[in-house]
């Protein structure tokens, strides 16, 4: 298993659509967590980014160094687990569209073998990038801290861990989605295109109209963007609902509830991702 | 060990309602060039994914080198190439060829020497997707040759080769050949597969019409004489050979008589004032064959 982690990082490490992916989110994860806000809260009017009526006093607290965990996974539910989605769907589905699977399934290794080497790649690149993340959040929130003239109070251990877990949790769960729909159409674009529908579009259409229908609630509340959503609500982040708040969280579900149906998810794809790829014929 | 090492009893495969292969049952010797032959669609690179697990059989059975196909045991003496090289369009030849040694346990000493062995050492470094088909095709023959393996498989090897690289490429797989390990080279190139192959097996619409060494497949070699007059030339090779070895072909004489009888015809011949204007062996070409069987199946 090894050997096939290793092969598939030595590929991962040099493959741009890597690399754009992991910058992208970095980009996006300092942008909306600390640069939109931080320049609403100069400009003093609540506005920018912020929902009418926000308050700056709450905002600068969210930049702080003290509450960088949170800020970093407050972003995930949506286009952090979007990112990580595409990264996992074209990671997969990119080797039925170039044979490299046929390749590499006829170099030697079993085929759970080889797709489990690509699963533990794309974990230590998961796990490396959250801890990227976290340490460029921790530096930009020092650095306002700084220039707002702010007491500097480093997080706490739980918290870090905290964060840190349930960065890895969400994340990963939208990492496993994203490979078990490259499995299942073997190939990047649909998957891709699916992956984003179902997790920017189709669960808040759901949750619009759940409302309607009693039945669909319960449904929504349950789905893999609700979890993650509510587990960073659970960690401390304001809801969709707040004037500071962020989309994608939520308080529907508890924080214990949202971690053992992101577990099951996580499970579940990984369990469907491995089954597809054992069972199936390869033929291209 | 068994010198079998591909068998395959009634191998079957069928997508919906179309039979891909249709109970094949051929036999792959230890150190032959065996090649398999068929126009495109026949299922040869269907039987070929079935020998490497990639795909699996409907009905029937095989065994490579002794294992179940798709196996480990097999698949790490194995070398394959099917149907078409498939690589990381980012990354270079060696780096290619490095990932795969990495999931098969290889070291870089095994991929430099894969590289020489087709002649890509020089553009190693380039880029896979900078590649021109050929140099695809043979980075392909590469991945398969990392490692010892016992069996090398190719699926249409020549594929996109110049005239150039294609005799390479054949002098590449008789040289893996000549040290002992096993070739099943798919192919519907039928002079590539004369030249190269020992044995055929020649596939048609899924079935397997025949398995045979390529000699055998030919037929006995005959001698083609043109001569003036003609009915005086063949009452002296009737003298010669016997009446019931001339036949007559398009204003010609055929003799069944190999080409160690030419000169003493030629002679008797000659002798009995009959003017010789050609006389040379000849043997049916492999296409000929195949085409026959292809046309009759």
């Amino acid at each position: 298993m090894m050997a096939s982690v290793r092969a598939e990082l030595a590929r991962l490490a040099r493959w741009p659509t890597a690399w754009v992916l992991c910058g992208t989110w970095l980009l996006l994860n300092l942008l909306f967590g600390y640069l939109f806000n931080y320049l609403s809260y100069r400009s003093n009017d609540g506005g920018g980014f912020a929902e009418p009526g926000a308050s700056p006093a709450i905002l600068l607290a969210q930049m702080m160094p003290e509450n960088a965990p949170v800020t970093m996974v407050q972003g995930m539910p949506m286009f952090g687990g979007a990112l990580v989605l595409i990264l996992g769907a074209v990671a997969i589905g990119s080797g039925y569209g170039w044979g490299t699977w046929k390749t590499v399934f006829t170099t030697g290794p079993r085929r759970l073998v080889a797709i489990g080497g690509t699963l533990g790649a794309l974990g230590i690149v998961l796990a490396g990038l959250v801890v990227v993340t976290f340490g460029l959040d921790l530096l930009a929130s020092y650095g306002i801290a700084v220039a707002e003239s702010q007491p500097v109070t480093w997080p706490g251990l739980p918290e870090v861990a905290q964060g840190l877990g349930a960065a890895l949790l969400i994340c990963g769960m939208w990492l496993a989605a994203g490979v078990l729909l490259g499995t299942l159409a073997r190939g990047p674009a649909l998957a891709v295109g699916l992956g984003l529908v179902w997790s920017l579009v189709v669960e808040n259409l759901l949750r619009g109209v759940a409302g309607l229908l009693g039945p669909l609630e319960r449904l929504t509340d349950v789905l893999p963007g609700t979890a993650a959503g509510s587990l960073v609500g659970a960690l401390g982040a304001l809801p969709q609902s707040d004037p500071n708040g962020t989309p994608g969280v939520t308080t529907t579900i508890g924080g214990t509830a949202a971690v053992v149906l992101l577990g099951a998810y996580l499970l579940a794809f990984v369990v469907g991702t491995m089954v597809l790829t054992a069972r199936r014929d390869v033929t291209s | 060990m068994s010198d079998d090492i591909v068998v395959t009893h009634h191998l079957t495969k069928r997508y919906g309602d179309r039979l891909a292969v249709d109970g094949v049952s051929l036999t792959v010797r230890r150190g032959e060039v065996y090649g398999f032959l068929g126009p495109n669609g026949a299922g040869k690179t269907t039987t070929l994914r079935l020998l490497l697990g990639l795909v699996r059989p409907t009905s029937g059975g095989a065994t490579v080198l002794g294992h179940p196909p798709g196996s480990p045991a097999a698949l790490s003496r194995v070398g394959a190439l099917v149907e078409g090289p498939g690589f990381y369009p980012y990354l270079s030849g060696r780096e290619n060829l490095r990932v795969l040694a990495r999931y098969a346990g290889l070291d870089r000493v095994a991929v430099e020497a894969a590289l020489e062995q087709v002649d890509l050492t020089d553009r190693a470094a380039d880029r896979f997707k900078s590649y021109s088909l050929g140099m695809k095709q043979r980075l392909g023959v590469a991945a398969a040759l990392l490692g010892e393996s016992d069996l090398l498989v190719l699926d249409e090897p020549t594929n996109g080769l110049d005239p150039a690289g294609m005799a390479d490429m054949r002098d590449l797989i008789r040289a893996v050949a000549d040290s002992g390990q096993t070739v099943l080279l798919s192919s519907h190139l039928l002079g590539e597969v004369q030249q190269i192959c020992d044995r055929v097996g020649v596939i048609s619409a899924g079935r397997l019409l025949t398995e045979n060494t390529v000699a055998d497949l030919r037929g006995q070699e005959s001698l083609l004489v043109r001569a003036d007059p003609l009915p005086a030339a063949e009452a002296v090779a009737g003298r010669v050979l016997g009446t019931d070895r001339v036949s007559r072909v398009d204003g010609a004489l055929r003799l069944s008589a190999g080409a160690e009888r030419a000169a003493e015809l030629t002679r008797a011949l000659v002798l009995a004032d009959v003017a010789v204007r050609e006389i040379r062996p000849q043997a049916r070409t492999l296409e000929e064959v195949f085409f026959e069987m292809t046309e009759v199946s």
